[in-house]
């Protein structure tokens, strides 16, 4: 069986989030930035499925332009076995699914993350299913490989569902995919230097969607302090400033 | 000039600070408390590849620089200066002399347990009546027949008596030439008879990691254990001394990083006269000279290990690197603790343990004030 991983490069999750040109742009100066957390967990999932056997390969992808190679080889280093780098600026869902398409076909399992957690549009990986006509299954929480059959777990209200799947196939997975993300051994990241990190020009494809303006959440308020012995006082600060009673 | 790190080393930063944070830190204090060396993070620092980071491949470790290494120890001496004492200490003066003065069959039979993780190797140096001034040493090795016969005691030694601590590279007198001791260096297996190692328990610092007196009563080896030549102890303790200095440095860059970031963080948080009491210009200005120290001890010690890495001479940047680091350590942790105030005088705050941990910093491979001497013999005085 044959792995693709979709990797998101995103911006470090304690990152303080700045906006440029008029609050249409993140301002990416000075950002660190990461393999999507999601992402992250799928790769550790298709490392382990790998280490136990029934995985030939493990591909990771990604849309971006040269900037996102360190974080293409991290995951060499956590084990994928090649990379792909589409060389175009990641844009919009509908691009970055169009791009992965045209490197998509050879996979029998596709795994991209519930959503990346820069713009958290959780549209990606339904696209790409959508593109290449195959199926795809969301919210999968766990994935193992039976007797060579695909077997998929997810969380449903008051359980949860095994469901057997036919290849290929994308999966959305979420939490539970794998206990906690791997890190790279010493001898992983000396080994990604020699692994190939192919860098394909894009396709031609058209942004949806594009950005109107960013708002950051409203400041907190300063935190007040009451006294214990003074109930008194919270209830009117509840009810008079607050307005939540 | 160039300042960047090579893509390889950026992610080695990246992946021991992700390990300290994420398997170190949460058990840091109570192993502390407890004086208990941890086994199983032992293993894991093995597994992740930071045993035997400097030997080659064929001998089962990673044939990495020593700059990787020493950022290595940096980012671990960032969260806990005991993970990163046994860190350094079994690469640098365990594994070190084995792998510039092993034979062939002595590297292959012992380094590549000792990258793993499951063994740990010790550097026996400094005796009771012999710390400062090495050649004062009184264990004595005599050849007889075939067999090394070692009388004697050793102190203070890392990583010697824990349950997988596999041996140790003893410093011996052999013999005397010329009014002279001639030093000469052996390997001796821990189950050796006669051969009796006891850990010293409740230091003040690195209080999870392994500390021992060795005592020698008539240990017999074989002859084949001698390593490098007879009469080349004092060398092999020199070079091996000079690189052990530049992971001290890193200690102690790492644990002035950590104490630096603790105390800006909490002079933002804490409040005291309706503001955060780093607005407050005296403690502004603390930081602002403990971000400049740990930027200078870091291109100092940097700049020892590209020498080293360069096969340049290094012994004097090695000398200079160990002794400002170490003292920035103190410095920097001592300044980290007044701005927490009283916090920082309770256990639940780590820079309690780092205020602690530095103070070996300036004793332990050759005192602040032998480093002054090795700079000033090699500076012309
Ligand atoms: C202004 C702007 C600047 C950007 N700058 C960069 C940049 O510098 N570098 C960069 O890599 N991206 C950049 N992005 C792209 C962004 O990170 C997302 O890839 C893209 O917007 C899709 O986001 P989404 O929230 O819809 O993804 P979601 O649908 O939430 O993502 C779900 C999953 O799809 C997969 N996926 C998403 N994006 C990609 C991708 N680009 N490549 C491979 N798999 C993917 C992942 O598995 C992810 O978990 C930028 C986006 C914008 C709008
Ligand atoms: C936790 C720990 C771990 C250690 N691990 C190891 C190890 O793994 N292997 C090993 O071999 N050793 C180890 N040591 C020993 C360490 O290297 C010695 O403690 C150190 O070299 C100092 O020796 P000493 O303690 O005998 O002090 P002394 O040499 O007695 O020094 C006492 C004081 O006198 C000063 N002094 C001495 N000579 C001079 C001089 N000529 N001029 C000016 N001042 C001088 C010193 O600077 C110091 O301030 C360890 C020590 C500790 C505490």
């Amino acid at each position: 069986m044959k792995i693709l991983v979709l990797i998101s490069n995103v911006p470090d999750t304690t990152t303080k989030i700045r906006f440029k040109s008029d609050n249409t742009a993140f301002d990416d100066a000075g950002v660190q930035w990461i393999i999507n957390p999601w992402d992250e967990l799928a790769l550790t999932r298709a490392v382990e499925l790998k280490e136990t056997g029934g995985v030939s390969l493990i591909t990771v992808a990604n849309v971006g332009n040269a900037s996102t190679e360190p974080t293409l080889r991290k995951a060499l280093a956590v084990g994928a076995d090649d990379a792909i780098r589409i060389d175009v600026e990641a844009r919009d869902a509908f691009e970055v699914a169009t791009q992965l398409a045209s490197v998509a076909k050879d996979y029998d399992l596709i795994m991209a993350g519930i959503e990346a957690s820069d713009y958290n549009g959780s549209a990606v990986g339904g696209m790409l299913a959508e593109l290449l006509d195959i199926a795809s299954v969301s919210s999968v929480s766990g994935i193992n490989i039976e007797n060579g059959q695909l077997l998929f777990n997810r969380e449903i209200d008051g359980g949860s569902q095994v469901l057997s799947v036919t290849t290929p196939v994308v999966a959305i997975v979420q939490k539970g995919i794998a206990k906690e993300p791997r890190i790279p051994a010493m001898r992983g990241i000396m080994m990604a230097r020699k692994k190939e990190l192919k860098v394909t020009a894009p396709v031609s494809a058209e942004d949806r969607t594009s950005f109107v303006r960013f708002e950051l959440p409203p400041k907190k308020a300063a935190c007040k302090m009451v006294a214990e012995d003074n109930a008194k006082e919270l209830v009117r600060l509840l009810h008079e400033e607050a307005k939540v009673l | 000039m160039n300042f960047d790190l090579s893509p390889e080393q950026i992610m080695i930063r990246e992946t021991v600070r992700e390990f300290a944070e994420r398997e170190v830190k949460p058990v840091a204090q109570e192993l502390d408390e407890k004086s208990e060396f941890s086994y199983e993070l032992t293993r894991k620092i093995g597994e992740l590849g930071l045993f035997g980071m400097n030997i080659p491949e064929k001998f089962g470790g990673q044939g990495l620089d020593t700059l990787s290494y020493i950022i290595a120890v940096e980012e671990m001496a960032r969260v806990d200066g005991s993970q990163a004492a046994t860190l350094a200490a079994h690469n640098s003066l365990g594994i070190g002399p084995l792998l510039d003065y092993g034979t062939e069959e002595q590297k292959l039979k012992y380094l590549p347990s000792l990258c793993t993780g499951t063994g740990l190797w010790s550097f026996g140096l400094t005796e009771p009546g012999a710390g400062s001034d090495s050649r004062g040493s009184k264990t004595t090795a005599v050849l007889d027949g075939d067999e090394w016969v070692i009388n004697g005691s050793k102190i203070f030694i890392t990583n010697a008596s824990v349950d997988i601590s596999l041996g140790c590279t003893v410093q011996a007198v052999s013999g005397e030439q010329n009014g002279n001791k001639i030093f000469t260096t052996i390997i001796v297996e821990k189950d050796t008879p006669g051969f009796r190692r006891v850990p010293m328990h409740n230091k003040m610092m690195w209080r999870a990691s392994d500390t021992a007196e060795l005592f020698f009563d008539d240990v017999r080896v074989p002859k084949a254990n001698l390593l490098g030549k007879v009469g080349d102890g004092s060398h092999i303790m020199l070079h091996t001394l000079d690189g052990g200095r530049l992971s001290i440095g890193a200690m102690g860059l790492g644990l002035a990083q950590g104490a630096f970031e603790m105390a800006l963080a909490y002079a933002n948080e804490r409040q005291q006269f309706g503001k955060p009491i780093a607005k407050f210009q005296i403690n502004a200005f603390k930081l602002a000279d403990m971000a400049l120290k740990v930027e200078l001890a870091r291109n100092l010690l940097y700049k020892a290990c590209w020498l080293k890495d360069e096969h340049r001479p290094y012994s004097k940047e090695a000398a200079m690197a160990k002794l400002y680091c170490s003292e920035v350590a103190k410095e920097v942790a001592d300044e980290a603790v007044q701005i927490h105030g009283g916090y920082g005088l309770m256990k639940d705050y780590a820079i309690e343990r780092f205020y602690r941990d530095q103070r070996l910093l300036q004793i332990g491979e050759g005192t602040s004030e032998i480093q002054r001497m090795v700079i000033s013999r090699l500076i012309g005085c």
